[in-house]
């Protein structure tokens, strides 16, 4: 494109007065210790796994520390075994978090039950790591409550009939903990939302309770519902203590193998580690970006 | 227009059953750890005769102070300044504040000891890498309590008035901005300590002393004694969170993004 220019001189007119120069402003200054510490301790880590995921032992560049993840079974089996482990709780603690949000704002409860559930949903939703696996062992482990009451009530043992919580299902039941508390409070503020002038204008035009769901409702619950499911994925994805503290190294996750690589160089060869991580923030990074579209979406209908 | 629903009532005994079935067990086993006597507060007693517990739960604390003195000085400046002077700059502010999220604790321990394992900055074995892994994962709730409350007063308008009546910079931060944030700065601050008291992940990978690493430890001993462990961290976070209740009582209750799980 050629550039008009917008001042047209005509023949002895001095040029027009230049614009204001912009004064130089110093202000970002306040904002400088802020991103330099985000810079040494968040950029600079993350930069370096990125880097030192393409750098072989000798020191060149090279693709084969990406190419071994895929390709070591151990290590897509951790990929899978994280990635499911996400998907079930996300999707189980998504569905479970709804019902009980729903059933508390609309499900005409008393009005201190909601309240009661909605702190204690805060309270569970950060109860996590270490003390949660040691909850969930006297709830279902070896000597458990469940365990026991399950015994005494039926005479079986289940823990001898090839039940084991130390798999992806008994970690999953741990994960829930957390997860479905985190929906509830996402869920019932966007349930709240949904104004009652909608729910009559759909009731004077004739359409029954599920027409209303299905076309009203969901819709615009949608991207809050898929954003959260996404939100939990991630919550469940990054998840180490938890997982270390209730099963050690049973469960091969992808968290676990990193811990063990910082411990001890368990995969003998560093890159390999930085590679591993490297597809955590790759997973990571993409659930951020769906969750901020979803929500961006969500934000339309909620005022 | 209500009614009650029997479907309702079911899911909510589920989800309440799903609540404290793992609390009441826990509470249980705790009290197990001698033959023959229930309850038995064996396991307290020796939870709390044992000195790696203070040792352990002291660091944990003054981890805490630390990290809530970093982010707050980090966080209510920046903040503050955003809505002051450079409102554009939100965006990448809180994209920071989110980092947490994109970037779990494994890998950034991960990346942190990698770049500052030797020089120039051999920084491994100093406290440092651990407070500023704390500070970061309490960013999004600091940001957050910090943001809402300085939405909830006109920045602009209170910092013009004060600076037209002769205060200066001091005088204005401290007279006039925080004690309209005291709220959000008192929910930022306790969620910072729930977080970093039960934390396990950046303290055991970088080998620093601290209540998590401690009650995995003794959970690798011993039977009983974490089941206590289990119930006093429960009794913390549940202490914190019911003050941020408390003194925030009134406003909507904001769910919380990302943690060390």
């Amino acid at each position: 494109m050629s550039q008009t220019p917008s001042v047209k001189l005509g023949k002895g007119d001095a040029p027009k007065a230049r614009p204001p120069s912009r004064k130089f402003s110093w202000d970002w200054l306040g904002l400088a210790p802020f991103f330099l510490f985000a810079i040494a301790f968040l950029l600079l880590p993350s930069a370096s796994i990125v880097v030192n995921s393409f750098i072989s032992p000798g020191g060149r560049f090279t693709f084969q520390n990406i190419i071994d993840v895929v390709a070591r079974k151990d290590l897509r089996s951790a990929y899978q075994a994280s990635l499911s482990i996400s998907a079930i709780t996300a999707i189980g603690g998504a569905l479970f978090g709804f019902l009980l949000a729903y059933a508390v704002v609309s499900g005409g409860l008393p009005k201190s039950l909601r309240t009661f559930l909605l702190t204690f949903s805060g309270v569970a939703s950060n109860f996590a790591g270490v003390p949660l696996a040691f909850a969930f062992i006297a709830t279902i482990g070896n000597t458990g409550l469940i365990t026991r009451a399950i015994e005494s009530l039926s005479g079986v043992d289940i823990h001898q009939h090839g039940f084991s919580i130390y798999n992806i299902w008994g970690l999953s039941i741990v994960y829930m903990y957390f997860q479905f508390p985190l929906m509830v409070l996402i869920m019932a503020p966007a349930l709240d939302g949904l104004r009652r002038e909608w729910k009559e204008a759909c009731e004077n035009l004739g359409a029954t309770g599920w027409q209303y769901w299905r076309y009203v409702a969901l819709p615009i619950l949608l991207p809050t519902l898929l954003g959260t499911t996404i939100l939990l994925f991630g919550n469940a994805f990054g998840a180490y203590a938890t997982a270390y503290a209730f099963s050690g190294s049973f469960i091969n996750l992808v968290t676990i193998v990193i811990g063990g690589q910082i411990q001890g160089d368990v995969l003998f060869n560093p890159g390999l580690g930085n590679a591993l991580a490297l597809g955590m923030v790759i997973i990571m990074g993409l659930c951020m970006l769906g969750y901020l579209w979803m929500q961006r979406r969500a934000a339309r209908w909620m005022r | 227009m209500k009614k009650v629903n029997i479907w309702a009532w079911i899911i909510l005994i589920v989800g309440i059953l799903y609540f404290f079935v793992p609390l009441v067990a826990t509470l249980d086993f705790s009290l197990r750890a001698e033959k023959d006597i229930y309850p038995s507060f064996e396991a307290y007693r020796f939870v709390f005769s044992d000195p790696d517990f203070y040792q352990n739960f002291g660091s944990s604390l003054l981890w805490s102070l630390l990290t809530m003195v970093v982010s707050l000085l980090l966080i209510v400046p920046t903040t503050y300044w955003v809505h002051l002077r450079l409102p554009n700059w939100r965006p990448a502010v809180e994209f920071v504040t989110l980092m947490p999220f994109v970037v779990p604790a494994v890998v950034l321990t991960f990346g942190m000891i990698r770049l500052y394992c030797c020089d120039p900055l051999p920084l491994v074995n100093s406290p440092i890498l651990l407070i500023a892994g704390y500070t970061i994962l309490s960013f999004p709730y600091m940001f957050r309590a910090v943001d809402a409350g300085l939405r909830a007063i006109d920045v602009r308008t209170l910092t013009e008035a004060a600076q037209s009546l002769g205060a200066g910079w001091p005088t204005i931060l401290f007279q006039v901005i925080f004690p309209n944030l005291r709220v959000a700065l008192l929910s930022g601050v306790f969620l910072t300590f729930a977080i970093v008291m039960g934390e396990f992940t950046f303290a055991s990978l970088l080998s620093k002393p601290a209540f998590g690493p401690y009650m995995e430890f003794l959970g690798a001993q011993r039977a009983y004694e974490p089941a206590a462990l289990a119930l006093i961290s429960f009794a913390l976070s549940w202490g914190s969170i019911g003050i941020i209740q408390y003194v925030g009582r009134g406003r909507g209750g904001e769910a919380n993004l990302a943690g060390a799980r």
